[in-house]
């Protein structure tokens, strides 16, 4: 299947996803070959957020692939300031570059993007939209430590506004994997995702804590629950301190759990569990490189086959 | 009483569009919908609650010297999809229109997400895919359900 760009998880395949996965795997076994791919290519930097992760990750895989990258820099020194539209910024920047890449706070901006631009174009985060290129690498993580079929994977946190959460949840449809969802009430899914995961026949369920399905795991998924999504500091601490885990929370896991994790986090993976064998977060964030070295060489080839 | 003597509580027109077995206040939405508030020019009458036996209480719109088209009846399939549209000509109804549900309406409604970048200053249209019981954001896959489309209804 051919796309020009990648916007949401919903539209991947399976074949879309191993496709992916596939080529990073070739990237990760000989780094070397791929380095002039893409010589002379330019890739456009759009970060409208602060990003560390997800912008330097792609500005090391285009290098690693020969290309360069453009960075608009901060919103605060470019025209946006000056109060240009989104169309048009990105109707002036698809002329600098062969691909862009554009994290913005709003819900749809990428889709919209897509709108007024020819070049390839990738969503690296739309507000509390979706986060596909995360997705993927995720995926890719999982794949290496326990697989993705017949996998039983948890989710905790903040699962209304995390698009990480929302782009795995459906990308995870496209695999035999029971999903358990796990975050205080005011911070469940969101109802668009629920009618996705709905449609798709997904063996799906809610909780409320941790402890109800921690043994049944391969998978635990930790995102970060906002200090900015509670009226209050003290409802804040008293929900967050309750989505937190230990090396000591993680005793009656399986042996084999993989704890994964976005990236910043804060305080809801505790610094002991780096030193367990459940700890594969920094891992999953190195992951970051190939897997993106791999779509944008999908994306950047000559009659692509993404 | 007849329906005969029921549609006689809004005068009979001679041509145009009538829009029937609106859901009971959405009359008001309809004409905003479609656009119509006299300025053209044209006769409308309106009824709302009237007793009818196919709904409890229904709207009816009754434009003259206006043929609707079949994609501004469809429109009218997100507030009121039981609604029937008779085509008259010279007090006759010449063609009963069925309301389809389309694929997706455009600019109708905007989005209730206010975080969507619909509600952004951007040179775009709102645009939502039709469920079967609702409205889909295409810019951010918000869901709007079918009794909540109402309140969002961009007729301002």
């Amino acid at each position: 299947m051919r796309q020009d760009h990648l916007i949401s998880a919903t539209q991947l395949s399976r074949a879309d996803i191993e496709a992916v996965l596939d080529r990073a795997a070739e990237i990760d076994a000989d780094p070397g070959a791929w380095q002039g791919r893409h010589d002379g290519s330019i890739l456009g930097l759009c970060f409208f957020e602060p990003s560390t992760r997800t912008r330097m990750s792609f500005d090391t895989a285009m290098k690693r692939l020969g290309g360069r990258t453009i960075d608009m820099g901060s919103v605060e020194s470019s025209s946006v300031k000056k109060g240009e539209t989104l169309a048009d910024t990105m109707r002036v920047l698809e002329g600098y570059a062969d691909a862009l890449v554009l994290r913005h706070p709003s819900e749809g901006s990428a889709k919209m993007a897509t709108e007024f631009v020819d070049v390839p174009l990738v969503n690296a985060g739309d507000g509390a939209g979706q986060h596909p290129t995360q997705t993927l690498l995720d995926l890719y993580t999982m794949r290496q430590n326990v697989g993705l079929d017949d996998v039983t994977v948890g989710i905790m946190g903040d699962l209304k506004y995390g698009r990480t959460v929302h782009s795995l949840a459906s990308a995870l449809t496209n695999f035999d994997t029971r999903q358990h969802f796990i975050s205080p009430e005011s911070l469940r899914l969101p109802r668009s995702v629920r009618y996705d995961l709905h449609e798709s026949g997904a063996q799906v369920r809610e909780h409320t804590s941790l402890d109800e399905v921690l043994d049944e795991l391969d998978i635990l998924y930790v995102t970060r629950i906002q200090r900015e999504r509670f009226p209050d500091e003290n409802e804040y601490l008293k929900v967050a301190g309750e989505y937190q885990v230990s090396a000591e929370d993680l005793a009656s896991a399986k042996d084999s759990l993989t704890v994964m994790h976005p990236l910043p986090r804060v305080d809801e993976i505790a610094p002991d569990v780096d030193d367990t064998d459940h700890a594969k977060y920094f891992q999953q964030a190195h992951n970051g490189v190939p897997v993106r070295m791999a779509l944008l060489d999908m994306l950047l080839s000559e009659g692509g086959d993404q | 009483m007849t329906d005969t003597d029921r549609e006689l509580r809004v005068s009979k027109i001679r041509n145009g569009t009538v829009i029937d077995h609106l859901a009971a206040g959405q009359a008001l939405n309809v004409l905003a919908l479609l656009d119509i508030d006299g300025s053209g020019g044209e006769s409308v009458s309106v009824g709302m609650n009237v007793p009818s036996d196919k709904l409890a209480k229904k709207d009816i719109v009754k434009v003259e010297d206006r043929e609707l088209s079949q994609s501004e009846v469809d429109v009218l399939s997100v507030i009121s999809p039981e609604a029937t549209i008779n085509i008259v000509r010279e007090y006759e109804v010449v063609e009963k229109k069925r309301i389809d549900r389309p694929d997706f309406v455009e600019d109708v409604l905007s989005c209730p997400n206010r975080n969507c970048i619909t509600n952004a200053e951007e040179p775009i249209r709102t645009r939502f895919s039709v469920l079967e019981d609702g409205l889909r954001c295409d810019y951010c896959g918000e869901i709007v359900r079918e009794e909540e489309v109402p309140s969002y209804l961009d007729v301002a």
